[in-house]
């Protein structure tokens, strides 16, 4: 699904990203894991389209396409759902506004029609509950003034909305309590399936507690200097990232 | 509520405490203002030909010019006849060493708690001091010139650096500017000028005390600073005067200019004479003080404004060269009859220019305070960004806090913000420091310095200091 | 130079109007009102009109309205062909008062309310009247202000409100200037009173509208008393042709207790100029004013407020944001005066501003002059874009470029249209902004 090959992007002139391969299959949820400055919201960023990152070389195909080519809300109707590490918020923009707006755009861009006011309603209630929203905040402005653990939920409730094949979950879990951080991740599981893709941008191992992965790698220096499996993830747990880095020289030296 | 109301009347009553004239034999300009009074100036002071023409075009500008008004800001018509606009120290001969400096002069200099001694030995300040008008020592000249700084009076700069005086001078506060720095550039007596080679860091901080002495002379000081290619600078300027009960005039010109990737900060502690409670007597403080910046520069201006009867002022910089920033940081307080119109200037005219101001306005007793702003963003200046914050502290219900931004911007890219609040001191403030054991006079002090804290912390250590101590003694009286 | 050639030109000119316009009264001249009519002429002659040194027209320089001679507009009877269908708002224009280039058409006016004592009539009908006597001139003063002036002298036509104690005018009333500016150019001076008695309550929408483009000018002036407890909602939306001229005066006196809202929407006119006076003449008075304002191509934009904050324990609340496109320019200049007895006001301010190009600009002024001590007085500019961070953050939705700008601005305007209270109005205005926008 996801082919990501020697990507190298740099932000406000300093190179992030140094050259950065991943493969992403259809049903797969990898962890993208490693320590802060190492490159991993860049890499969700640079995936989702924003601007300010500059890709300096390499490839990112997706679904055969060049994603790297394609607009933001291109990324998104083709099913690229980046839930945001600290999501803005917008004043004036009713939340169930804007979710329409992005559902039925969504949905034209699918070649399906566009869902009456009824079965979106019917739609949202349902995917409320999945992440234990009130229906009150549908009559709020996108993310304004909502709690740190409100702006996550909302993320999660969204891409449960806009059923993404491809979820990017920025640092989802950061600045949750773990009640939060449990419904979060049911919100997340509901959704695993063989067609869906799954990258769990995650600096703690705690929330791979709940949404285990298939594959976690370790992404530091703008490269990824060791993948495993979920057992990787605990390893880091106990041993810190400063093992790695004896590695990672190790293996640029090979 | 009567206690606290005592505790003002107390604080309002306190005199102002550098209110002493020191006895010295002083040289005149005779009375008044024409032709000649310039021509005598630049006489005596030994000027070549071209600094003579500038000050007579500056002169016979003037006479065409208007005197401003504002509303806010009232006063008593000054007669300009009626001064004198040369006064100095007569005894002058060449200083070799601090201990030639006249023992009088620098009794003078002690009360005010800047010994150039103890300033030598202890801070590392490097003092110009200016009593009326003459530049009467210069410290540490010698260490500075080692490094090709160049730091002295500006009638010695006048002497032996002609070539900089006649590049700079006048470009930036021209002399049809505006009436005070017009008529400046017309009498100017004396004043500061600062030469910082390229990529050469000032070693220390360099200071200008002034002081006006003798009675009736307007004192018309010119500083000029100049930062060359990379080079840094931090100049202090402090003023006091004595008490006296008329009216004197101040009007002070200084002109910045700082190279490609110089930083010049300009700190201002000023809390000359403010006049009585009655609002007899006290400065009148009309200043045109200005910066450009070439490209990657930075001018930062910090004030700390206590005295004079009316402060008339706007540190303002020129944002001319790309990637150049601006800082205005103010602290003007009030009391009694004082009256305060200042504010700042800033001019965006490179891509990617930056400013900040913060201005912080407090008024007590029966004063005015207005902040009076420009931010102006010309059509090419891509990617300007100003953050403003203005906020007003009233102790008292007769006094008054006004705020004038003006917000010119034609550049889509800009981003602007400015804000504005007006608040009183809580009474639960100070009843919690009450609670606490504080009286009610510290509280307001604590509570002051507190808000003055953003720009406090742009001052150099020891000048905050004595902020924070200024402020406490012209606070003297607040909270209704 | 220029300038004072063609002001001087202008003033002789209403001179010489002033006296056609008397002779047109038929024996209204007779009666007491005319006196201060000759009064505001006399003083227009004197102060002339204002230049870009006056501080209050720093920015806005109006000797381009003057560089053509206007009619000032006759007092015949007005064309009653006309289909006013698309300039009304539903149910909302039920009651309703028409001026046809600033001529009242009773034929297009009707009325659904009533009750004891309501007075709702065109001025030149009610000047003898004691409860107009008593209002009509209090309020608009003159002395400094040219165009009040200009307006005072020729005031004859415009509508009069009267809302006695303790009545609550159920239906709003809507109050529709239509012009065609397509034969000569004509000058309308509207003359609006709006006396709301103690505990009375009133809403009222104005519009102004184009039939046909060409230039023309509107210069109103309107008088709104809010006596104690009273209630008055204004809502004014001004689609003026794109060469035409448009300067509105409005004087608030507000009595304690009171409640004054005003929603203030210009989406059209070559120069556009509000006054907004606020008078706060009693304790615990409540003010709010909204405006919003969408200019391009080479409009000029100007909405001057005042809030006066004479008693105690009142609060006035300002919002007033812009969108500027292509060579417009915006005017911002927000005054707060807190006068020294005015303890316990509390006041806020904002002005925000997009700029869409760089040949647009904006000037804001937003002052704040305060002479009590126990207050909270607070104002806030910002001028800039739209979020680039709110824009990404559509578009990762999967919400195309276009529409997530359309939102953005749209949502810019929300906390402006939220001040409407009639949702059927509020809609209805949405829709004249969102086809402001993509025209």
């Amino acid at each position: 699904m996801l082919k990501i090959k020697n990507l190298e992007a740099a932000v406000e002139g300093n190179q992030i990203l140094k050259g950065l391969n991943l493969n992403v299959n259809a049903g797969e949820v990898h962890a993208v894991m490693g320590p802060n400055g190492g490159g991993k919201s860049t890499l969700a960023n640079v995936l989702a389209g924003r601007e300010e990152y500059e890709i300096l070389s390499g490839s990112v195909e997706y679904d055969g396409q060049d994603l790297l080519d394609m607009a933001p809300e291109d990324r998104a109707r083709a099913g690229v759902f980046l839930a945001f590490q600290y999501p803005v918020e917008i004043p004036g923009v009713g939340m169930s506004n804007f979710l329409k707006t992005a559902l039925n755009d969504m949905r034209e861009a699918r070649g399906e029609s566009a869902l009456d006011a009824m079965d979106f309603f019917a739609l949202i209630r349902e995917k409320l509950e999945l992440v234990n929203m009130d229906e009150k905040f549908l009559s709020r402005a996108v993310n304004e003034g909502f709690s740190g653990g409100e702006k996550k939920r909302n993320e999660v409730f969204q891409m449960a909305v806009l059923e993404p094949k491809l979820a990017i979950l920025d640092e989802t879990d950061s600045g949750l309590d773990i009640d939060a951080l449990k419904t979060v991740a049911n919100g997340v599981n509901a959704q695993r399936s063989k067609d869906n893709a799954i990258i769990v941008v995650t600096h703690y191992q705690r929330l791979l507690d709940y949404i285990v992965p298939d594959f976690v790698h370790v992404l530091s220096d703008g490269r990824i200097v060791k993948s495993g499996d979920k057992n990787l993830a605990l390893q880091l747990e106990e041993q810190g990232y400063d093992w790695l880095k004896n590695e990672s020289g190790a293996a640029v030296a090979a | 509520m009567s206690d606290e109301q005592e505790t003002i009347e107390q604080f309002t009553k306190s005199e102002y405490k550098w209110g002493f004239t020191t006895d010295l034999d002083t040289d005149f300009a005779p009375k008044g203002l024409d032709e000649d009074t310039v021509r005598f100036i630049s006489a005596k002071k030994n000027e070549p030909e071209f600094l003579l023409e500038w000050r007579l075009k500056a002169f016979r500008h003037w006479l065409t010019l208007k005197e401003p008004t504002w509303p806010n800001v009232k006063y008593a018509a000054i007669d300009y006849q009626d001064a004198y606009y040369y006064a100095a120290p007569k005894e002058k001969k060449e200083l070799l060493s601090m201990d030639e400096v006249d023992p009088d002069i620098r009794a003078t200099f002690d009360k005010l708690g800047i010994s150039l001694e103890e300033q030598k030995r202890l801070s590392g300040v490097a003092v110009d001091a200016v009593m009326d008008s003459v530049s009467v020592a210069t410290t540490f000249k010698d260490e500075l010139s080692k490094q090709g700084i160049i730091f002295c009076s500006f009638s010695e700069a006048v002497q032996e650096h002609p070539a900089l005086i006649k590049k700079y001078l006048g470009s930036v506060v021209p002399y049809t500017d505006n009436f005070f720095a017009t008529l400046n550039s017309a009498v100017f007596s004396d004043g500061s000028f600062c030469y910082v080679p390229k990529g050469v860091r000032c070693p220390m901080e360099l200071s200008t005390y002034f002081r006006i002495n003798a009675a009736n002379t307007g004192q018309f000081e010119r500083t000029l600073i100049v930062a060359d290619e990379g080079a840094t600078v931090s100049y202090l300027e402090g003023c006091t005067a004595p008490m006296r009960d008329e009216n004197q005039l101040h009007a002070a010109v200084v002109e910045i200019v700082s190279h490609k990737g110089a930083d010049v900060k300009y700190s201002t502690v000023q809390n000359w004479y403010p006049g009585d409670e009655n609002g007899k007597g006290g400065i009148f403080n009309f200043v045109t003080k200005r910066g450009i910046c070439h490209e990657k520069a930075k001018i930062s201006w910090t004030q700390v404004e206590t005295g004079s009867a009316i402060t008339w002022k706007y540190p303002s910089v020129i944002l001319r060269g790309d990637d150049s920033v601006g800082e205005f940081y103010s602290v003007a307080l009030t009391n009694n009859h004082q009256q305060a119109d200042t504010g700042t200037k800033m001019i965006h005219l490179g891509k990617n220019t930056r400013s900040t101001i913060i201005s912080k306005g407090i008024s007590a007793g029966k004063s005015n305070n207005s902040y009076r702003g420009l931010v102006r963003v010309a059509s090419k200046a891509d990617s300007a960004r100003n953050f403003s914050q203005c906020d007003s502290l009233l102790i008292g219900d007769r006094c008054g806090a006004h705020t004038f931004p003006y917000l010119e911007v034609s550049n889509k890219s800009a981003r602007i913000e400015h804000e504005a609040t007006t608040t009183k001191i809580g009474e639960d403030q100070i009843f919690y420091c009450n609670q606490r054991g504080i009286d009610t006079e510290n509280a307001i002090g604590l509570i002051v310095n507190g808000y003055c804290k953003e720009v406090f912390r742009e001052l150099p250590m020891e000048f905050a200091v004595e902020a924070q101590k200024l402020l406490a003694i012209s606070l003297e009286g607040s909270v209704g | 130079m220029a300038n004072e050639s063609v002001f001087e030109e202008c003033k002789q000119w209403y001179l010489s109007r002033f006296q056609a316009f008397e002779d047109s009264l038929n024996g209204g001249a007779e009666l007491p009102f005319h006196t201060t009519r000759k009064q505001a002429i006399s003083r227009f002659s004197e102060l002339g009109l204002p230049t870009p040194g006056n501080e209050e027209w720093k920015y806005t320089n109006v000797a381009p309205i003057f560089e053509q001679k206007y009619e000032v507009a006759a007092q015949s009877e007005a064309d009653t062909d006309v289909d006013i269908g698309p300039f009304t708002f539903g149910d909302l224009s039920r009651n309703r008062m028409v001026f046809l280039n600033g001529t009242y058409s009773k034929e297009l006016s009707s009325f659904s309310s009533e009750g004891q004592g309501l007075l709702i009539g065109n001025l030149s009908e009610l000047l003898e009247n004691d409860k107009v006597r008593a209002h009509l001139g209090r309020y608009a003063n003159f002395t400094d202000e040219p165009f009040t002036a200009i307006n005072t002298a020729f005031a004859n036509e415009g509508t009069v409100v009267y809302v006695p104690s303790g009545l609550t005018v159920k239906e709003p009333l809507h109050i529709l200037h239509l012009s065609d500016g397509s034969s000569a150019p004509f000058a309308t001076n509207p003359r609006n009173l709006f006396v709301v008695e103690d505990g009375g309550q009133v809403s009222v929408l104005e519009s102004y509208h184009q039939l046909a483009g060409g230039s023309y000018f509107n210069n109103a002036v309107a008088e709104i008393f809010v006596g104690k407890n009273a209630r008055v909602e204004h809502t004014k939306i001004q689609q003026e042709a794109l060469d035409a001229y448009h300067i509105a005066t409005f004087n608030v006196h507000q009595e304690r207790e009171s409640h004054f809202a005003s929603v203030n929407i210009d989406l059209g006119g070559r120069l556009v100029r509000n006054n907004l006076n606020v008078m706060l003449n009693g304790e615990h008075c409540e003010t709010h004013l909204l405006g919003f304002y969408v200019g391009s191509g080479v409009q000029h934009i100007d909405n001057h407020t005042f809030i006066d904050h004479a008693k105690p324990h009142c609060f006035s609340n300002e919002l007033y944001k812009g969108i500027l496109d292509d060579h417009a320019q915006g005017v911002f200049n927000g005054k707060i005066l807190v006068r020294q007895d005015a303890q316990k006001t509390n006041a806020l301010q904002s002005n925000k501003t997009l700029l869409l190009t760089d040949d647009a600009a904006i000037n804001a002024k937003p002052q704040l002059e305060i002479f009590a001590d126990d207050v909270k007085c607070t104002h806030g500019a910002t001028i800039g874009q739209l979020d680039d961070e709110a824009l990404f953050y559509l578009r990762c939705r999967g919400i195309g470029k276009d529409m997530a700008e359309a939102m953005l601005r749209h949502a810019f305007v929300a906390d402006v249209l939220e001040g409407i209270k009639d949702g059927a109005l509020r809609e209805t205005i949405d829709a004249k902004i969102i086809d402001r926008f993509t025209s």
